[in-house]
């Protein structure tokens, strides 16, 4: 008979954000071969499954004993120690042995022991301690826990908290004491407003929030569907005259503050509304609507006088009040990185609208509004800029000049922003790198990752003139590097032996880069394409092992009638058809070599007795590999058959 | 509708019939409740402790001359320490809320990951803020360490926010328009302690002076701390006062910050000057209270 498994590990308020990780973990449970189902509220983690087995089953364990030879009172020993008679001995090739039957246990008695392991398992980004400093570590206090197997309870004990069949409902409209089943468990946690299914409280979110208008942020409705148990929707206003402030500013405040959804008449215009979602189940007063206005409208009141505050002083009366605002311990204040940017800036040919956004691009730092609302930082920036009247490519440049913030976002749209944005991201890649602060798989405190990111996408999408190997050297040049083939491959699906062969060919601009990938990928799929790869890995090979590294020109009066002067003439043909041409047509006749170099291969030794005939053809074979490998170095191609 | 003291008065009667004792405020200026000794000093150790006190805190960087209706120079906490922190916690806490006249089946509470930590004082601990109907009211915190050392016994700090509290009870946009008494606004018994406060921080403050006065309570802190190893008669070594000079410390350090005189560079080293004093009264009050346990 197979049984069905629940445990709900009952905890004080989760945090949001660490929940799913938790999830993910949980779903890993070992549980006799059955798929654990997870689910979670703030307030419990939830595995269900089904079909596990009531027992282990009976095992035989051989164990082997003293030879026969040894004698009866050896026997009597091996029997004695194992705790059996003589009489259940067998004999097999010449010795004794015990077959001994172990017997299965009861899956509720293994779990009671396992479960409290798993539980306390669990890997978390912080955890505490709530009884004594030796006490176990959690995420939050466990309060009560759930574990049954059918019908019964699965016992053991957590931090004095023994396992049982009685959950708690909602914080305040349900109870504290409710006995269930492994049947009855979701429908009566639901009649005591308690929604397990986060699936389900998601839709309920974005249904009632549909309904209300409201601008739906990804984020917030993940933050929302774990931090409540029981969601409903409801809509408050605002006084209009604060639709003044930039919509940047109030939306800020709405998401990341007050957790409100925002409401939009069109696309980024503010309705002067906001959609709250409560932990409970209906606000039939007005009472929660109207403290939620209160609190918003306190919220807007200080961003508005932080607003009039910070006009008193211009952004570029505040550079030199960088000086007190570090930006790292050894790296300086934010004044010295100003100064490094505007250089950087200078240097990579910025204008003067972009030598000036980056003289500004810091001075944000210092407003009111930055402090309160760090998120907002450039934004405020650029925002300021625009209302002391800097040209527009200033302000713009300001305001997107932490872009791209993520993979979604986009990059800043104007050329004085890119360069902006690459010399502060290249700044401080450089500044880390040079004092060792190196990221790590786990450990990247300033973000660099994201930076370097940054680099290569503005590099790459903005078409941007720059050498990485003139922007970078050394460790920081692999880390970009490295970044380079993420984002190839991860980001616009290039092969990964595409982009080795294409970085592996030279140092050129991203935008090359780009262009000779998209060329290798288009030529690829050609017949002659991979087979020649592999001769060229061939050559590669066979340069190697003849230690060749001659180079010069090869003497058309060494090479013999046939195959290996074909190869030649067709070699210079394409030399001379490749000069010049895009890309993709250069690789397209390099291709067209392959039935020339496989006749080569096949009719010609390049190992020749004679030295001077040898040493021509390496010549030859080199001046090919060497030509042709300046879009891509074909050698790293692997074969379509052979790919991981 | 209760006032301010009418609410006070309901807390402290409330968490009086829990077994806490009452304290009153503490007679030097801190920056939250949680520096009081009756809360840095008494987690420490194996001694169950259960107490409630409303502590005037003074943030000298967050005075306003009175023109914002929510930020405040000096606010009342009420600070109730529960140690060790018991099972039904949250439940007593939210009780405390309907004790106030709020009436929670009509209102929205959350208990949103806000942890805490403060470096001068060598300590931190996991928590949340708690959200009533979109409005910050309490900070609910399981302290982990104190002075530098892992409490042996877990305590729950509940930190009330009153004017917050008592603006919302009394549903004024503005703390100074709250009632602390029956006709007297928040405002004639305060508002001029906020602007000539937020002058003095901001304003007036000798900075040099503030320095020297910094240096010479960090002096007699250490020499204090650093006296008890040759101290014959460890009961009655005073680690009461030596803490004070704790508290004066981190006062000066927040006047000096609220007059910009603080670069970030420096800020790390004073921070840790004043931890190292605290971290020194906390391991000299665990180990009197080792000594005063032997003396039975």
């Amino acid at each position: 008979m197979s049984l069905d498994f629940l445990l709900e590990i009952g905890s004080e308020e989760i945090p949001s954000w660490m929940i799913p990780g938790a999830l993910e973990q949980l779903r890993r449970m070992d549980l006799f071969g059955a798929a654990p189902k997870v689910d979670a509220t703030p307030r419990r983690l939830v595995v269900e499954a089904s079909g596990l087995p009531q027992r282990t089953p009976d095992q035989e364990q051989v164990v082997k004993g003293p030879p026969v030879s040894a004698g009866e009172e050896a026997a009597a020993g091996f029997a004695r120690k194992q705790q059996a008679s003589v009489a259940d001995l067998q004999r097999a090739g010449g010795y004794y042995e015990l077959h001994k039957r172990i017997p299965g246990r009861p899956v509720r008695e293994i779990l009671g022991e396992r479960l409290p392991g798993a539980i306390l398992g669990i890997q978390w980004p912080k955890t505490m301690y709530w009884t004594t400093k030796d006490g176990p570590r959690f995420i939050r206090p466990i309060r009560w826990i759930v574990a049954l197997l059918g019908d019964e309870v699965i016992p053991f004990e957590i931090a004095g908290i023994k396992s049982g069949n009685v959950t708690r409902g909602h914080r305040r409209l349900g109870s504290s004491s409710i006995p269930v089943t492994i049947a009855n468990y979701e429908n009566e946690l639901r009649k005591n407003f308690v929604i397990v299914s986060a699936n389900e409280r998601r839709q309920r979110i974005e249904k009632d929030a549909a309904a209300l208008q409201a601008k739906l942020d990804p984020d917030l409705l993940e933050t929302l569907t774990y931090i409540t148990e029981y969601p409903t929707a409801i809509r408050g206003d605002f006084d209009p005259t604060y639709l003044d402030l930039p919509a940047e500013v109030l939306t800020t405040v709405m998401h990341r503050h007050q957790k409100y959804f925002s409401v939009e008449t069109a696309p980024h215009t503010l309705a002067p509304h906001f959609i709250s979602v409560m932990n409970t189940n209906g606000d039939p007063e007005g009472l929660v609507r109207q403290g939620n206005e209160r609190v918003l409208r306190a919220r807007f009141n200080d961003a508005r006088f932080f607003w009039n505050f910070d006009q008193k002083k211009k952004l570029a009366d505040r550079v030199q009040d960088l000086a007190h605002v570090t930006f790292q311990a050894k790296l300086g204040s934010y004044l010295e990185k100003t100064n490094r940017i505007v250089a950087l800036v200078t240097e990579l040919g910025g204008n003067e609208h972009a030598q000036r956004a980056a003289l500004l691009s810091k001075c944000d730092l210092t407003t009111e509004m930055v402090k309160e609302f760090t998120d907002l930082q450039g934004i405020v920036g650029g925002l300021y800029a625009e209302a002391q009247d800097e040209p527009e490519p200033v302000w713009r440049a300001i305001y997107e000049h932490y872009k791209p913030v993520s993979m979604e976002d986009s990059i800043p749209s104007t050329r004085e922003g890119q360069i902006v944005a690459l010399a502060d991201k290249l700044d401080t890649l450089r500044g880390c790198f040079g004092i060792g602060l190196v990221p790590t798989s786990s450990k990247d405190p300033f973000a660099l990752r994201r930076s370097a990111q940054g680099v290569v996408r503005i590099l790459v999408e903005a078409r941007l003139d720059y050498r990485l190997c003139d922007l970078a050297s050394g460790d920081l040049s692999e880390f970009l590097t490295e970044r380079v083939e993420y984002y190839f491959r991860e980001v616009r699906g290039f092969k990964y032996d595409e982009v080795n062969a294409v970085l592996a060919s030279g140092c050129g601009t991203l935008a090359d880069v780009e262009a000779r990938l998209t060329a290798l990928a288009q030529v690829r799929p050609t017949e002659n394409f991979e087979p020649l790869a592999a001769s060229f890995k061939r050559i590669q090979n066979i340069l190697k092992q003849a230690d060749f590294h001659g180079a010069g020109a090869v003497d058309p009066a060494l090479l013999e009638e046939g195959p290996e002067s074909d190869l030649y003439h067709d070699y210079q043909r394409v030399r001379a058809a490749a000069q010049g041409a895009s890309y993709r047509s250069a690789l397209e006749s390099i291709a067209s070599l392959r039935p020339r170099v496989d006749k080569f291969f096949d009719k010609v030794l390049v190992n020749a007795p004679d030295p001077k005939i040898r040493a021509n053809r390496l010549t030859l074979l080199n001046n090919l590999l060497t030509e042709f490998s300046t879009i891509a170095d074909f050698s790293e191609i692997v074969p379509s058959g052979d790919q991981k | 509708m209760d006032s301010f003291q009418d609410t006070v008065f309901k807390l402290k009667r409330y968490w009086a019939e829990r077994g806490t004792i009452i304290q009153e405020p503490y007679d030097v200026e801190v920056g939250a409740g949680t520096m009081c000794p009756e809360t840095f000093l008494r987690v420490l150790g194996p001694k169950p402790y259960r107490v409630a006190y409303v502590q005037p805190s003074r943030r000298p960087a967050d005075g306003r001359y009175g023109d914002n209706p929510n930020r405040l120079y000096k606010h009342q906490q009420l600070q109730v320490i529960l140690k060790p922190s018991p099972e039904d916690v949250m439940d007593q806490y939210l009780s405390s809320l309907e004790a106030v006249g709020i009436d929670l089946a009509k209102h929205d509470i959350k208990f949103e990951e806000d942890n805490w930590e403060s470096p001068t004082l060598g300590a931190w601990g996991i928590g949340w803020q708690v959200m009533l109907d979109g409005l910050e009211i309490t900070q609910f915190t399981y302290f982990q360490q104190c002075g530098g050392v892992d409490l042996e016994l877990v305590p729950a700090e509940l930190t009330y926010g009153l004017e917050r509290l008592s603006a919302f009870l009394q549903g004024v946009e503005s703390v100074y328009d709250i009632d602390w008494a029956p006709g007297v606004k928040y405002s004639e018994v305060r508002l001029a302690e906020e602007v000539q406060f937020s002058v003095y921080s901001f304003e007036k403050a000798d900075v040099e002076r503030l320095w020297r006065l910094f240096g010479e309570h960090e002096a007699e802190g250490r020499r204090l701390i650093a006296s008890y190893d040759k101290c014959a008669d460890k009961r009655r070594f005073p680690v009461l006062p030596a803490y004070e000079q704790v508290l004066k410390c981190s006062h000066l350090f927040n006047l000096l910050d609220s007059r910009g005189a603080i670069s970030v560079t420096e800020r790390v080293g004073v921070i840790k000057r004043v931890r190292d004093l605290a971290v020194g009264t906390a391991r000299i009050w665990l180990d009197q209270d080792g000594a005063r346990q032997e003396a039975g």
